[in-house]
């Protein structure tokens, strides 16, 4: 396990930022089997190495993350790269700016070395829905990473890279960083910039963040997150430091969530991972309690008509008329636009268009996106009255462990996938994977942690605390 | 064609709705120019304009402060909160695949607006304004298996204005907007270009029998560009509804468009092709939340608009024809008549100002024709020195042109100095000008003339006038020439 701290002091004692970043590649190329990553961010990567070598040698700082590489989920656009979004329809698309997030981690002098694989637009929770196939868990190749951002939370596990980023819309960074045994972090909604990020679910949409240690996320946290005047969506606050050290807990109350903690949907050692980090957090002085929030009964079923919905708006731009696939056999503009979009999608991609399609049409959108909606606001209220008396939600982040690659392959099995991680996003709620030990299959566990609007301090310290109790 | 008689046994029913081009120096989301003008296609614009992958839209303050400006010259209600919506249509030239558009809450709400029609004055009642982006263009170039497109309008910021149906005729269709049209130019709204399709006008029309109680089916004529396309193509529907009403046919509800060529409308698509617009939420922009002071604010900073420039106009006993004619000028070319008349009403006289007025609108306006480099408006300390020559006799309307042409390209020019150098002033001294027409009526060749006058065949006065003209070198005050000729020949 590797952290942001050894990087740091490999090149403090002396080692070479190149060297850094080529020790990364090799990495890179020694777990090809595992699919982490759709393309190689090679000769910018060894560029940007250099120039911090240059600095370095000059005495010159370079930056809180100075020549720690990371690899960015597919969805990120930078320059010199090719931006997927684990789709065909995007195959070749040359990204001709560069986002928010992947400019703060430039100017903190982190170098980018890779684009991660995920399930195309973030359509699935396996990255079996990837048109670059499926990525392999680090712990068993014969099971899924997770996904979306599966690829992002492999190369975390895989020791490629100290840290990555990901996209977390309805559990995208949670769920695979519990199968690859990582800490994956789902900011509060507008915590981070999503400009540079192609878009699922803009109003779920989320920059997560996945490291090995509490530290390491704080630390990439506090870079990517604040105000972006080109995502008019950002918070305009910001803490001053995420760091655990500067957020010390007090003796907070922490409700364990009802509703995600039944023994018919939840494998048992899932179960009693909850159960044990429960234990420790009131040996560390928290109280704890069960709570219940009725409607997250209904949160998966709701988000899968609000993400379908604005999915099948989002990914209206890809018409095959101005950039990404073009569909070639086409005679006319009608055939242009359904040649070139039933070529560039794949099965997954269509479903959630037609269903967002059907949500939104007229004669059915009350029955279905405005009831939604008016679901998702009921579910806001609920969480804001449970987080007057408590300070912290705690349950499981998945139903289960890494299944095996093809084992869900009905698309509803594969839905369940988001049934616990789903409510914080209609909420816009900060929620954490902290890894909470194995199963008998010796598959990692994780724990989620759901704070307030905001809270996202508050949990890195509380994963902190956890992960030092270990 | 269909008769008259027939025509006025039915009542036409219209609303027109208005796309607004902004006056912003980028475009609605995105920092590229809001000037197409002139640029090559695809060359004014950003990511955002392309609707690239992963970009956002950033809303434009200055659009909402413009929308709020056009709220308010329509007295209409300003939303204290208003939010945006995505509407869905795959078209080469939408980039995103859908418009960024106000459906349930349009930041402009109710209003009504009084329109001067004839003499008279209408109320419509204007139903909303949203705000909205355009789309781009796309081009079909004649001979080629191919179309384009241009992105340089994509992303512009528009209004449009929707109006209720409360007007019944193409004259009051016309009036509307060139109403709608002289209050978003002096509001600062727009640029008001029309001929680059700044005002763009889709106008709704019915008709049924007078009395009948019900309205007729409707027809939209999309996409008029001036007042007199909207005022020829309501006249057109007018009679074709009417004659397919009379024939016993149905009217279908259909989107029409102006052949402007051909002058008349042609059917574009019918209501049964009616697109599923997917209206939801813009969950990318947050919704707009204005302040009271804010709305306060922006009325503020508003200059005067036409209903305030009328009764201001009405004071100086301008006629209604003349007023809008001046408001009219100002606006298509700028030329600053109003202000002037105003300034010269304030420092001198309605007098004064009822003189420059009318001789801009009557005089200057068609000067500007013949010579459209000379712009210039006579200053109104220019206009004041003249009026009092004017009022005093001393100068003839030749004159005054003469004079006024010559002062209004150069403000520093003192009216009455000019007017001494170029000999423009006029004779009015009754004993030099009685010493020159005794000597016209003594002059032998002149007297059957003034034989014909003292017969009774006044016409004759004119020829001795004009003698006498000559004789001083057209400096007489010729008014006074023909009195004292009468008076002359009557004793």
């Amino acid at each position: 396990m590797i952290t942001i701290a050894d990087i740091q002091k490999r090149i403090k004692s002396g080692e070479t930022v190149r060297g850094i970043v080529e020790d990364a590649l090799s990495k890179v190329e020694a777990s090809a089997d595992y699919n982490v990553l759709i393309s190689v961010v090679r000769e910018p990567a060894l560029k940007r190495a250099d120039q911090l070598d240059a600095k370095l040698k000059k005495g010159e700082d370079i930056g809180v993350l100075g020549g720690v590489p990371y690899v960015a989920k597919d969805i990120f656009l930078a320059h010199d790269t090719i931006a997927t979004a684990g789709s065909n329809i995007l195959k070749n698309f040359d990204s001709p700016y560069q986002a928010t997030c992947v400019n703060r981690l430039e100017a903190a002098g982190a170098i980018l070395i890779g684009k991660a694989n995920n399930d195309a637009f973030g359509n699935g929770s396996s990255t079996e829905n990837s048109d670059f196939g499926v990525t392999k868990n680090p712990y068993d190749k014969s099971r899924v990473a997770g996904g979306s951002s599966g690829g992002s939370t492999a190369a975390v596990a895989l020791d490629i890279v100290p840290f990555s980023i990901g996209g977390d819309t309805g559990g995208s960074c949670r769920q695979p960083a519990s199968y690859c045994g990582v800490l994956g972090l789902k900011p509060t909604y507008g915590r981070v910039s999503r400009y540079g990020v192609i878009a699922y679910t803009s109003s779920l949409d989320t920059v997560g963040t996945i490291a090995n240690a509490a530290d390491d996320a704080a630390l990439v946290f506090g870079v990517i997150a604040g105000q972006d005047d080109r995502d008019s969506t950002t918070l305009q606050d910001k803490p001053a430091s995420f760091m655990p050290a500067d957020n010390p807990t007090k003796p907070l109350k922490i409700g364990i969530v009802k509703e995600h903690m039944r023994s018919d949907a939840v494998q048992p050692e899932v179960l009693a991972a909850v159960n044990l980090q429960a234990k420790k957090l009131k040996h560390a002085g928290h109280t704890v309690q069960e709570v219940s929030l009725p409607t997250l009964d209904v949160s998966l079923a709701t988000y899968y008509i609000v993400a379908p919905a604005e999915l099948s708006s989002n990914l209206m731009r890809y018409d095959g008329v101005k950039f990404g696939y073009s569909a070639k056999d086409a005679k006319t503009l009608e055939e242009l636009y359904g040649l070139s979009r039933d070529q560039g999608f794949n099965a997954e991609n269509k479903r959630r268009i037609l269903i967002g399609t059907y949500v939104l049409s007229s004669g059915y959108i009350d029955a279905y996106y405005r009831k939604a909606q008016t679901v998702r606001t009921k579910l806001i209220n609920e969480y804001a009255e449970v987080f007057k008396n408590y300070d912290v939600l705690i349950g499981p982040v998945a139903p289960t462990t890494a299944f095996k690659i093809g084992e869900n392959s009905d698309p509803l099995q594969m839905y369940l996938q988001d049934l616990m991680t789903v409510g914080p996003s209609l909420a816009g709620l900060p929620a954490i994977s902290v890894p909470s030990g194995f199963d008998n299959n010796k598959l990692p566990i994780g724990v989620q942690l759901v704070g307030a609007q905001r809270s996202d301090a508050l949990l890195l310290s509380l994963a902190k605390q956890l992960e030092d109790s270990k | 064609m269909i008769k008259q008689d027939v025509l006025d046994q039915y009542e036409p029913t219209i609303g027109i709705e208005c796309h607004v081009q902004l006056n912003t120096k980028t475009k609605l989301f995105s920092g590229a120019s809001n000037d197409e003008r002139g640029q090559a296609p695809n060359m004014v614009t950003s990511p955002i304009c392309f609707g690239l992958p992963g970009t956002l839209p950033v809303l434009n303050a200055k659009a909402v402060e413009l929308a709020v400006r056009a709220g308010k010259a329509l007295n209409a209600e300003i939303a204290k909160v208003s939010s945006f919506d995505r509407k869905h249509y795959f078209y080469p030239d939408l980039p995103k695949g859908y418009q960024i558009t106000q459906l349930d809450r349009p930041t402009v709400g109710k209003g009504e607006i009084e329109v001067p029609v004839n003499g008279k004055t209408i109320k419509v009642r204007i139903n909303r304004a949203h705000i909205e982006e355009d789309a781009g263009k796309s081009v079909h170039p004649s001979g080629v298996g191919y179309s384009l497109v241009d992105l340089n309008r994509a992303g512009t910021p528009l209004i449009e204005i929707v109006s209720e149906p409360d007007m019944h005729s193409a004259a009051e269709a016309k009036a509307y907007v060139q109403e709608l049209y002289l209050l978003m130019k002096y509001s600062g709204v727009t640029l008001g270009d029309l001929q680059h399709g700044n005002m763009r006008f889709d106008v709704n029309i019915s008709v049924a029998k007078k009395g009948a109680g019900k309205l007729g089916k409707r027809s939209e004529i999309k996409n008029l560009n001036s007042f007199r396309a909207v005022e020829r193509a309501v006249q057109y529907e007018i009679s074709r509804h009417v004659e397919l009403i009379e024939k016993g046919e149905v009217i279908k509800q259909e989107t029409r468009g102006w052949d402007e060529a051909k002058q008349r409308t042609t059917a574009q698509r019918s209501k049964e092709e009616a697109m599923d617009y997917r209206y939801f939420p813009e969950p990318d922009i947050p919704p707009v939340v204005l302040t009271a002071e804010e709305i306060e604010a922006i009325h503020a900073e508003m200059p005067h608009l036409p209903p305030h420039i009328r009764r201001e106009l009405a004071r100086f006993g301008l006629d209604q024809a003349t007023a809008e004619t001046l408001i009219l000028q100002d606006a298509m070319t700028g030329s600053g008549y109003v202000h002037t008349i105003m300034q010269v009403g304030s420092k001198d006289s309605t007098g004064a100002a009822k003189f420059a007025a009318s001789w801009l609108s009557n005089r200057d306006i068609k000067h500007r024709q013949d010579h459209p480099d000379q712009l210039g408006v006579p200053s109104d300390d220019q206009f004041i020195a003249v009026y009092k020559m004017v009022s005093d006799k001393e100068l003839s309307s030749n004159s005054v042109d003469q004079l006024l042409f010559k002062l209004k390209a150069d403000h520093t020019l003192n009216a009455r100095q000019v007017a001494e150098a170029d000999g423009l002033l006029q004779e009015n001294d009754t004993d030099a000008l009685a010493l020159a027409v005794g000597k016209i009526l003594s002059d032998p060749a002149n007297q059957k003339a003034a034989a014909d006058i003292k017969a009774g065949e006044t016409k004759a006065i004119g020829f001795l006038v004009g003698q006498v003209m000559k004789q001083t070198g057209g400096k007489a005050n010729p008014a006074a020439v023909a009195e004292l000729i009468k008076d002359s020949l009557a004793k």
